[in-house]
């Protein structure tokens, strides 16, 4: 701690203990397991991709011109291969689904964001939560025992008890994605900032006009995140359409008939064991496919909205 | 000295302003009340169809066609044996994934980007498509492990670990980054800071956030379709090679039939479902608070 | 000897010592484009209490955490110049980062225990510099918690939680931590900042204890602190870069601390210490 010439005599080494070198060793080996460990999402998806293309192109190659037929059987013989069915199928279970999910969900989302105090906040948002955990096969056997029974006796009376109905399939989807829009909108409006609602309020806006004029407009990228991740969660829904909406693929415009959805032919066409390379087996592949890439586009343009919205608030 | 001058503070709204209010207001208690309100309507109409059933021997007995000995034992072991060793799969994948990705990997590169971008396309992807790819590459093709509780295992981890990812992410983002710099001042090296210091504490955010993902994995339905898990299976499971079917199929069998007493069965095995569901999730949320608790002290 | 061949600007601002624990040169720390520090010439003496002072944003933190390469954590930082350990350059490429924060500790502004018991927290060190037996680790931890002042009031509760000592006992346990791995440097960021005046005095009393053993280097806000506690002061001010119009932070002067506080060299040291600005 004396003034001196400012030379060091003292020699020092910074080069790394042998334990050091060890713990380094280490280390490396198990960033190299992360590595591994991150890898495994990759591939799945990979795995994905190259277990529905290579059948689908297969079969596309021979079909092509029978796809825009109106007879969808292609497990019979000799198996036809118009999709047209199931695109009316799936569309019409997925708009009355989001024609109930939306505003249900919306609503929900409004009301959390701009009306609920923080204690019924409290109550609210834990019960969203177990409207989302109810297993499709219970919303699908509710639909099946009670719901379509109750709509057919009302409107399409038949004398069969345990008919399926399009639109009964599309109501429990909608029940489905209530819990979807709301949390995912609850989300997008709360983070509002509180000044521009002040603001609003100091010009002697009531709440009505602040939740619906100001809130919901300043987030309305995350509002309609919330509309295309539903969308893609109702199109991809599988169980519901099977329970509620039966198994046979009838084109009609009659939400009262039973339907058949891409994703439920899946799962219905998966249920025996078809042999590999058959038509049948190909065919689950084909409709996989479209199912997968529908969703895959939805589901990056949601989240995309949800960058979006992300980005101007937080 | 008083104020002479007249102020009104009385509304100026005009009525159709407060009409308006009030409707949408009304609307939206009623909305939220419908929405909210199902759970117990399902909830409710399933008692009544079978709750008179509901006892220790529905979970007791196998499934059978004679409704007084017909139960779910099978298909409870099932699930807890897929779901079970799914989660032993995804887990770890799922954990050593979020740690690299917060604190070992280079966050700005476009490959972060990329992979991120990939587990939350993952995350949204049909359940019934990875029945598909259980279809194509597990149970038939590469690995060709037939309709076993190894390839449902399979699948169900596939379809957990998008879920296990980000929820553990997060925990770890939770974690005070002065406790990996304090480490790092001792000599530590990022791995030993990492392991001993910021992976426990994410770990009770990580287990609630994992009983949630069991528990929706429990409830599933589709995937297991594909991969013959709907067969009437009346023995539990021996090992990853046995067959075996889960409670959501069981339930969705007995619904097939359109007899009275299967429809019943049906209703009884809902309410079983949603039992354990509800203990889970209980369990998961008791979780998080004390671990809350404990850390606010 | 080349040391002493720098030119007379800097030989104003440098003193030199014998056997100088760190030697800077020219040293610049960057945070990509932003410049926080530039030009620093300075040797720290061993085993006394260096303070380094100024007004906030002159880069005082930056430069110390660039002492025991802890800015290596952040993205886009990069140290420029020379910083010399001894010998031995602290940025060479095969100085191991890990090594060199084992030599040179931290204390931080904020006490940051970690969410172990208090034995525990100093048994961390060194458990992951080595692997200590039980009796070992008995003995270190007695002997650090002893020199943090601490071991008295904590010696029957040493398997409690550290989160529930007070803001002060929090400190010395951090400083019990860093001594427990047998530093030669401990570098301390306004260690004081968040605690009482009582915790504060009782850990300054600690530093002039812990210098006879440790080389001490620490950054403060409170000037009164620096003339209590340390031999040598460093002062920096923020200068604007009338280019990019960003504040870059500069070493003006490094003086015995009496000299600094009573008669400075330059003008705007002396504006600082007695309060015309900063």
């Amino acid at each position: 701690m004396t003034l001196g010439t400012g030379v060091n005599t003292q020699q020092v080494s910074l080069a790394p203990s042998a334990h050091l070198r060890r713990r380094m060793g280490y280390q490396k080996a198990m960033i190299a397991v992360m590595v591994a460990a991150t890898l495994v999402s990759v591939f799945v998806t990979v795995g994905i991709v190259v277990s529905l293309l290579p059948t689908t192109f297969k079969l596309l190659s021979e079909i092509t011109t029978q796809l825009f037929g109106t007879v969808w059987a292609p497990l019979f013989t000799p198996p036809q291969f118009g999709i047209v069915p199931l695109i009316t199928g799936t569309t019409m279970i997925v708009v009355i689904g989001m024609l109930i999910g939306v505003p249900f969900g919306l609503a929900a989302a409004i009301f959390l964001s701009d009306y609920a105090t923080f204690n019924v906040r409290r109550i609210v948002k834990p019960i969203l939560e177990i409207l989302a955990g109810i297993p499709t096969v219970v919303l699908g056997l509710f639909g099946l025992y009670i719901l379509n029974p109750e709509l057919i006796e009302k409107y399409w009376p038949i004398g069969d008890p345990l008919a399926y109905t399009g639109i009964g399939a599309g109501i429990m989807t909608g029940i489905l994605i209530i819990p979807i829009v709301a949390s995912v909108a609850d989300d997008a409006l709360s983070s509002v900032p509180r000044a521009m609602r002040e603001a609003a309020y100091a010009l002697g806006a009531t709440k009505r006009e602040v939740a619906v004029k100001i809130v919901f407009t300043a987030g309305l990228s995350g509002v309609v995140a919330a509309l295309i991740l539903a969308f893609a969660r109702a199109f991809g829904e599988t169980t519901i359409a099977l329970m509620v909406a039966g198994s046979y693929p009838k084109l009609t415009a009659n939400p009262g008939d039973p339907m058949q959805t891409m994703a439920s032919f899946i799962g219905f066409a998966g249920i025996g064991d078809a042999e590999v390379g058959s038509n049948a087996y190909n065919t689950i592949f084909l409709v996989g496919s479209l199912l997968f890439f529908t969703t895959l586009i939805f589901n990056i343009l949601g989240n995309r909205f949800i960058a979006r919205f992300r980005e101007a608030y937080e | 000295m008083s104020n002479t001058n007249k102020v009104s503070l009385e509304s100026r709204l005009s009525a159709r302003r407060i009409f308006i209010d009030g409707i949408f207001r009304f609307f939206l208690l009623l909305s939220v009340t419908f929405a909210l309100g199902f759970i117990f309507v399902i909830v409710y109409r399933l008692w009544r169809n079978a709750g008179w059933l509901l006892s220790w021997d529905l979970i007791k007995n196998f499934p059978s066609y004679d409704i007084d000995s017909a139960g779910f034992q099978s298909s409870i072991t099932g699930s807890i044996w897929v779901v079970g060793v799914a989660t032993l799969i995804a887990l770890p994948i799922g954990a050593l994934t979020a740690l690299y990705l917060e604190s070992f990997s280079n966050k700005k590169s476009k490959l972060q980007k990329l992979v991120e971008l990939n587990i939350q396309n993952l995350a949204g992807v049909p359940a019934v498509v990875f029945g598909l790819i259980g279809l194509a590459f597990i149970a038939r093709g590469p690995f060709s492990w037939g309709f076993t509780v190894g390839s449902a295992a399979m699948v169900i981890a596939m379809l957990i670990l998008p879920v296990i990812i980000i929820i553990t992410r997060e925990s770890i983002r939770a974690v005070p980054p002065s406790f990996k710099e304090g480490a790092l001042a001792l000599g530590a090296t990022p791995w030993q800071a990492v392991y001993r210091l910021v992976l426990p504490y994410a770990i009770p955010g990580t287990a609630t956030g994992t009983i949630l993902a069991v528990s929706r994995a429990i409830g599933e339905s589709a995937p297991l379709l594909l991969l013959g898990a709907l067969s009437f299976v009346t023995f539990n499971p021996t090992g990853l090679d046995s067959g075996f079917t889960i409670l959501p199929l069981a339930i969705f069998k007995y619904a097939s039939d359109s007899r009275e007493e299967f429809q019943v069965l049906a209703s009884a095995g809902s309410l079983i479902l949603l039992a354990i569901l509800f203990a889970m999730n209980l369990s998961a949320i008791l979780l998080r608070d004390r671990t809350l608790r404990k850390r606010n002290v | 000897m080349d040391q002493t061949m720098t030119n007379a600007a800097v030989q104003k601002k440098t003193m030199q010592f014998i056997d100088p624990v760190f030697t800077l040169t020219d040293v610049s720390v960057s945070y990509g484009n932003f410049v926080a520090v530039s030009d620093v010439n300075m040797q720290i003496p061993s085993r006394d209490i260096t303070a380094f002072i100024g007004p906030s944003g002159c880069g005082k933190s930056t430069l110390l955490r660039s002492l025991n390469r802890t800015n290596d954590l952040i993205p886009g930082a990069k140290v420029h110049g020379e910083v010399l350990y001894h010998d031995a350059n602290l940025y060479d490429a095969k100085a191991s980062a890990v090594e060199v924060r084992r030599r040179i500790g931290m204390v931080f502004q904020k006490p940051n225990p970690f969410p172990k018991s208090i034995y525990e927290n100093v048994a961390f060190g060194p458990k992951v510099n080595g692997r200590p037996k039980k009796s070992e680790l008995d003995i270190i931890v007695e002997k650090s918690l002893r020199s943090a002042a601490l071991w008295d009031e904590v010696k029957d509760r040493l398997n409690d939680s550290a989160l529930g000592l007070s803001g002060g006992q929090q400190q010395r346990l951090c400083i019990a931590r860093s001594i427990a791995v047998e530093p030669e440097v401990i570098l301390m960021d306004e260690p004081c900042s968040a605690l009482d005046p009582i915790a504060t005095l009782r850990i300054e009393d600690l530093m002039m204890e812990l210098k006879k053993d440790y080389t001490i280097v620490i950054v403060t806000h409170n000037m009164q602190q620096a003339g209590r506690v340390s031999s040598y002061t460093g002062f920096f001010v923020t200068e604007v870069n009338p280019e990019s119009d960003l504040r870059t932070g500069r070493l003006v002067e490094f003086n015995d601390t009496k000299k600094i506080f009573s008669n400075p060299d330059d003008e705007r040291t002396e504006a600082y210490v007695t309060g015309k600005i900063g």
